[in-house]
């Protein structure tokens, strides 16, 4: 069978998606269409005094314009952060109260205020500009340095200080011991800088509300449109779960962007009940910079002290984590639990801590994009480890297969399990890939052409399958992160398989195809994945944290066993033949060493037309299942960047790229290559190009892609992408997850291979032509004063 | 943003500064000026029409002229609306210095912008407010030439 699992099959859904025949949220259109538009703040901090929408509501085709104390005056809920986290002292975190538009203040540029429906969605915009806000504008504090500098403008009430929560995992007094014991120690400061996720498909809804049925629909961008309506039913009011049907069609894109549920979806449902029309919004590219969740945002100090042979002794980590302005919807669980447990790295480290303090800022609110506190982790333990290299006189990789973990599963002090992995064989891997030993020649070379040639490192672990519930719950999960599958043989041998995972570039719909192909031995062709509708899927946690094929496809798996559990019941008793004789190989089921066989569509007819069933047997073919997960997967990476940096401008090249990944079982290849293509090119993004910018006075200064910059196929190089398969024992596939590894290993690589280059530590995030210019005049002048 | 600057003007000292308090000579003279009509001495409300890069807006907003020391200086200071363009507010310190007949006029400006203004056009307001202050001098240079037609 060339369609299962290992092979490169091509992607099912790319005729459509390339031949302009997806269909989008905003390719909607229903026969009362009705549009909205969005009156935005353009202050980052102001009380909001009155809202005049008289001469918006005079002109023609404009059907209404609502604001947010009717929106609160009918029971709509604030938006919430759903995993409560608790500070060290065991105080609650600091929530402060956020409606979908605005009552009374403002906190950042674009919180949205009034809401404008009208016919058309030029005119809702038009009619957006002449609603007439009176602010009284208050003391801004847009940077970690404003909002916690005393007497800084208190931005929630409840929140002193804008402190959220400062909470800290690990054993305090062992790191502090194990840093005592260190013969060197290494220190650094660093920034993880701001990102703008840039989804290529923008947020968009459709809200319905049917009154004869007291029912609504929404089509939105969403990656999990169960716990869309969870959240919308549960918390926000909007209706009880059986009278709200969430669509999630094709999605271009999310990367975390759109996990979160937004003030806008909540508007347009409540807005289609007042109006009783069906309400439309969808964001521009400019309202894109101003709401889209923020990613990443953290200003870290850290410690890590090594012994004379080189082993790690101890690791201290203090981290303040931006969160903007408000507490979206997973934003607590980022740089909390999301973050510290990955502070062991690849390596055998006994002594750990790490406090992180959350706050708030008047920017727009901060939450998990591509990788979520795993970037921000191997960020800093991979520049700690290259730093320390350096220090130390040792070959980076030296230093690291010092350190690293050598069998599993391995406890670390941080919560986390790691449950399979081979970092040395990995980084061997790697090493040989990138020619490292070929690198010395390569520098004397460019040295020759007067450039700075510069080699990185980064051998990084994620935790993905996102999560055992039970552990997620004691954490302060307010869901389950287990997944559920239904699969349907119908009575023509074609199967259909619901998952509450969901596709948005993934390509799931050629994957979990794969799975059920490999299976019951029939062609991808005949499966059909079915996902994003809470009205044909029970119920699902959706995609993200890499989690669609360890807890998604694991489901699916369960499924198929109960499928074919009953599938050799039904042949073995039509077959006249024992169930331990039966094979389902080439489209039937068929008893070993004879010429006996039931073709595969004809077990199908069979269990529903349910003339020869075994008695007692139920008819029909279909079974569900759900999985939750005993333990998170464990992909491990390492990759080497190699640059070249000229001295005169900063101007930095990567020549090359190399990406071993070990991600357990691999159903797709190509796909697999493709997301680590994504992701690495998203991790040299971080590292060298991207960086949200506010101003003190809060405004948004990268608000559009002449001064937010993205990787383009020019600024990239061609990776090598090679992979080591050591399955994980915990799922049935032994799948790792694969969607978040090069945003993850990246960043660190590229700035580890930079500061070699340039022989100074010190560099910061986006490393551009300017930063690293000035780096290497620092270093020169810093050397100069020794 | 900051934004300093000198001129010198060939005419006397008073004059420049009975022009500097006329709204119909500042109306003329302010690049984009719609309307601007004096509520009190002191006191104005204007409506300017400006593009700043890809962001063409309305501004309505309220002028003040405070720490007046005639005909020496003032400050003038505003905030304007510009809907969805968002805001902008400002204000100048200007001073009036005589040199023989001429006056030597000079400002020491600073302008904050919010909204899409900042999001879209922050690379070109610094430019942007530099031509607008050439363009108001030259205006106002010009129209004072105009109305003092016994120097020509």
């Amino acid at each position: 069978m060339t369609t299962g699992i290992g092979n490169p099959v091509k992607r099912k859904e790319d005729r459509r998606f390339t031949t302009g025949r997806g269909r989008y949220t905003d390719d909607v259109r229903n026969d009362n269409q009705a549009y909205a538009a969005f009156v935005r703040s353009p202050h980052a901090h102001a009380r909001v005094k009155s809202i005049d929408t008289k001469a918006a509501l005079a002109m023609e085709g404009v059907i209404d314009v609502l604001n947010g104390k009717q929106l609160t005056g009918d029971g709509i809920g604030n938006l919430i952060c759903g995993w409560a986290i608790s500070s060290k002292d065991g105080s609650p975190m600091n929530m402060g109260a956020w409606s979908a538009l605005a009552t009374e203040k403002v906190r950042y540029v674009g919180d949205a205020v009034a809401v404008v429906i009208a016919e058309t969605q030029a005119l809702a915009r038009i009619a957006a500009e002449a609603v007439e806000v009176d602010y009284e504008t208050l003391p801004v504090a847009a940077s970690l340095t404003a909002a916690m500098a005393k007497g800084a403008p208190q931005i929630h009430d409840n929140a002193p200080g804008n402190l959220i929560y400062d909470w800290g995992l690990g054993d305090e007094a062992a790191a502090d011991a194990g840093l005592k014991a260190a013969k060197h120690v290494t220190t650094l400061d660093l920034t993880n800088n701001r990102l703008s996720p840039n989804p290529m498909e923008p947020r968009s809804a459709v809200a319905s509300y049917d009154a004869a049925e007291e029912h609504y629909t929404l089509y939105t961008t969403s990656q999990n449109p169960h716990v869309a309506r969870l959240v919308l039913s549960a918390f926000y009011n909007v209706a009880p779960e059986h009278k709200l049907r969430v669509i999630a069609p094709d999605v271009g894109g999310g990367f975390g962007s759109k996990i979160y549920i937004y003030p806008e979806e909540i508007t347009c449902l409540w807005a289609s009940m007042k109006t009783n029309r069906s309400v439309k919004w969808t964001s521009d590219r400019s309202e894109a910079f101003l709401t889209d969740m923020h990613g990443r945002d953290h200003v870290t100090t850290a410690q890590m002290g090594f012994d004379e042979n080189g082993k790690i002794t101890g690791f201290k980590v203090d981290t303040i984590a931006n969160l903007g302005a408000y507490m979206s919807l997973f934003s607590s669980s980022v740089p909390t639990y999301l973050y510290a447990p990955l502070m062991s790295g690849q390596y055998d480290i006994q002594n750990i801590y790490c406090n992180v303090r959350a706050v708030y800022t008047n920017t727009v609110p901060v939450d998990a994009y591509r990788g979520a506190g795993r970037p921000e982790a191997a960020y800093l333990v991979e520049r700690m480890m290259e730093t320390a290299a350096r220090e130390l006189n040792m070959d980076p990789a030296e230093l690291r297969r010092r350190n690293f973990v050598q069998s599993f599963p391995h406890q670390t002090p941080v919560l986390m399990a790691y449950d399979a992995g081979d970092f040395p064989k990995l980084l061997d891997m790697a090493q040989k890939s990138a020619d490292v030993a070929g690198f010395p020649a390569r520098k004397a070379e460019a040295a020759k052409r007067g450039k700075l040639r510069g080699l990185g490192y980064s051998t990084f672990i994620e935790a993905c399958g996102l999560a055992p519930s039970k552990a997620a719950g004691s954490l302060g999960a307010g869901v389950g992160l287990w997944e559920s599958a239904e699969v349907r043989v119908n009575p023509v041998g074609s199967i259909e398989v619901l998952t509450g995972s969901h596709s948005h570039g993934q390509g799931h719909e050629t994957t979990f195809a794969q799975i059920v192909a490999e299976r019951f031995d029939i062609p991808v062709e005949n499966v059909s994945i079915v996902h994003g509708d809470t009205d044909k899927v029970q119920f699902g946690m959706g995609t993200y944290g890499s989690r669609s094929a360890p807890v998604g496809m694991s489901a699916v798996v369960k499924a198929m066993d109960k499928v074919e559990a009953k599938v050799k019941k039904i042949a073995a008793h039509a077959l006249e033949a024992s169930e331990d004789d039966l094979v389902i190989e080439g489209g039937a089921v068929k008893v070993k060493g004879t010429d006996k066989q039931m073709l595969w569509h004809e077990v199908g007819l069979a269990a529903y037309t349910a003339h020869n069933l075994p008695d007692g047997m139920e008819p029909g073919l279909k079974e569900t299942a759900f999985f939750d997960p005993v333990n998170f997967s464990f992909p491990s990476g390492a990759f080497i960047c190699e640059v070249e940096v000229d001295p005169d401008t900063g101007v930095t090249e990567i020549v090359q790229f190399v990406a071993a990944d070990d991600f357990g079982t691999i159903i797709n290849p190509m796909i697999v290559e493709g997301q680590v293509h994504g992701g690495v090119a998203q991790g040299i993004g971080q590292a060298m190009m991207e960086q949200v910018v506010y101003d003190d006075n809060g405004q948004l200064l990268t608000g559009s892609y002449m001064d937010y910059t993205m990787p383009r196929a020019a600024d990239l190089p061609f990776y090598k992408v090679s992979h080591q398969v050591t399955p994980s024992p915990n799922n049935p596939l032994g799948v790792k997850g694969c969607g978040e590894a090069g945003a993850i290993g990246a960043p660190p690589a590229v700035i580890n291979a930079i500061t070699d280059a340039i022989g100074n530590n010190h560099l910061n995030m986006p490393a551009t032509a300017h930063a690293v210019w000035q780096a290497i005049r620092a270093g020169k002048s810093a050397m100069a004063a020794e | 943003m900051e934004l300093t600057g000198e001129y010198r003007i060939a005419a006397p000292r008073q004059q420049v500064w009975e022009a500097l308090n006329d709204a119909e000579v500042l109306q003329a003279c302010i690049p984009g000026c719609q309307e601007l009509e004096k509520t009190s001495d002191t006191e104005m409300l204007a409506k300017v029409t400006l593009k700043i890069g890809p962001v063409k807006a309305t501004f309505g907003g309220e002028v003040e002229l405070v720490n007046i020391d005639a005909p020496k200086s003032y400050t003038i200071q505003g905030e304007g609306k510009g809907g969805i363009a968002g805001f902008a507010k400002g204000s100048a310190d200007v001073v009036l210095a005589e040199d023989g007949d001429d006056t030597i006029l000079t400002y020491n400006a600073s302008a904050e912008v919010g909204g899409k203004l900042a999001q879209l056009g922050n690379r070109l307001i610094q430019s942007t407010a530099r031509k607008l202050a050439a363009a108001f001098f030259d205006n106002f240079h010009e129209r004072l030439n105009q109305s003092t037609p016994e120097d020509a």
